[in-house]
């Protein structure tokens, strides 16, 4: 059994996998640029960091688009932080077009309604520990709805479905941050840096059977 | 309910050993460095700061294998920062597992730095230290070289200035607070807090548990950062955020 990560040169994936492979138990974790690789996996992680522009760039300039859209259709597919917004239509930032696997748009927090309860202005980007608040979904599995997971992001999706939605957080406005169709699952935060909780979903994830 | 404050021990690293400088001098070694931030992960701390004060370039490199070695066994984020100089070490660091990088006299010495490297690898990842000392009441200025060079800028300007040049969080030390284990400066901290719209993390001075409390409280910071009263084992992270959350600060328990 293999999971690959996939690698398309946005930023470092030492975290995303030395997290899987403490928790994969007996299955190879592979970073991979490599849309063989992508194809022949059991499993496919897709990360994201920095701009979707940037990301979207890179994952086309190494003709990696048709092995996740491959993979989003067959295969459980973890999508984190840009991972899931690329799976939008588009987003603001940069005006750019996703790959259209969900139908939505990607928005920046609305800077007007960025205000806490205590009236005190709050911060974009929206980084740190944030609770999370559960659909149920197999990917929850022994993790406590509330939880909460290390957010870095300045960019929410909003899915045109909600039934997509499997959870959702509040900053400044409720927002979405984890989706789930059938063989997809994809979170906003990330996983590989929110401690126990993180790791128990890497854990479902590669132990998953949608 | 939303985002917690967040608690970040500190680590100064030398050559791959931990030590705590008290005003930067008197240095003690207080161990390992990856099994420190472990036993913080198991705490609740919600992210760990390694602070590289490796002298000799020779050594310097020593810190990417620590990172690496982190980056293997901890599964919450790691800033490192200390004698950060290129766009190059910043990506090193990176590569080798840190979340986010930070950046002090470098950033005063080149601000293009701290543009040339978050257009590079994005804010999220690029973090500008600011030691600052009071000058005058209500006045504080950017020091660098530990405390020793008086750059002559004024801290909450050069906070909105790097916060313009993508810096994606700023570590605020009071230069007259550090070492002391009198509290933070909070109107320095409040100041600066309150100046830009990037996250703050307050630092210099930490002695007990409510001065934590405080510099989220009064000071307004997102997270406060300390060193010493987690290392020699006076407080835990977890009985740090008990009492945070006793003053009905939110924090990840």
């Amino acid at each position: 059994m293999t999971i690959a990560v996939i690698d398309y040169g946005m930023g470092n994936l030492r975290s995303v996998s030395k997290a899987l492979e403490h928790v994969a138990g007996g299955q190879d974790v592979v970073v991979t640029a490599d849309p063989a690789v992508v194809a022949a996996a059991d499993r496919v992680v897709f990360p994201g960091q920095g701009a979707m522009p940037d990301c979207m760039r890179e994952l086309d300039a190494r003709g990696l688009r048709p092995a996740v859209l491959a993979a989003a259709r067959a295969k459980p597919f973890l999508g984190i932080c840009i991972g899931l917004q690329m799976l939008f239509d588009h987003s603001e930032e940069g005006d750019v077009t996703g790959l259209g696997v969900f139908a939505g748009e990607v928005r920046r927090f609305p800077e007007a309604r960025m205000v806490g309860a205590d009236g005190q202005r709050l911060k974009v980007p929206h980084m740190g520990w944030n609770q999370v608040q559960q659909r149920p979904h197999a990917l929850w599995h022994d993790i406590a709805d509330g939880a909460r997971f290390y957010f870095v992001h300045s960019y929410c999706v909003q899915p045109r479905d909600a039934a997509l939605v499997a959870g959702s957080a509040d900053y400044g406005i409720p927002f979405t941050c984890a989706v789930g169709r059938d063989n997809i699952f994809a979170v906003q935060f990330h996983p590989e840096k929110s401690a126990r909780d993180g790791l128990q979903l890497l854990k479902n994830f590669a132990e998953w059977r949608p | 309910m939303g985002l917690a404050k967040r608690i970040i021990p500190c680590l100064d690293v030398t050559a791959g050993r931990v030590v705590k400088g008290t005003n930067f001098v008197a240095l003690r070694d207080a161990g390992d460095p990856v099994e420190i931030a472990r036993r913080y992960d198991e705490q609740g701390a919600d992210e760990v700061t390694f602070l590289d004060i490796t002298a000799s370039s020779d050594q310097r490199d020593i810190i990417l294998h620590i990172v690496e070695a982190c980056a293997e066994q901890v599964f919450i984020p790691l800033t490192v920062g200390g004698g950060v100089r290129k766009v190059e070490d910043v990506r090193r660091l990176l590569n080798a597992g840190a979340d986010k990088v930070s950046m002090n006299t470098a950033a005063v010495q080149n601000p293009d730095l701290v543009f040339d490297a978050s257009s590079k690898v994005g804010s999220q990842c690029i973090v500008v230290a600011i030691d600052a000392k009071q000058v005058a009441p209500g006045q504080w200025s950017v020091f660098t070289h530990g405390g020793r060079n008086n750059t002559g800028l004024d801290a909450i300007a050069w906070a909105q200035r790097v916060e313009a040049l993508g810096a994606g969080e700023i570590l605020l030390t009071s230069m007259d607070r550090d070492g002391t284990k009198n509290g933070f400066d909070l109107a320095l901290t409040r100041a600066v807090a309150d100046a830009v719209r990037v996250p703050v993390i307050a630092s210099g001075g930490v002695g007990n548990l409510q001065h934590l409390a405080d510099g989220v409280a009064e000071g307004r910071a997102d997270a406060v950062l300390a060193a010493s009263i987690f290392h020699f084992g006076e407080f835990t992270v977890r009985q740090a955020k008990e009492y945070m959350q006793g003053r009905g600060i939110e924090v990840r328990l």
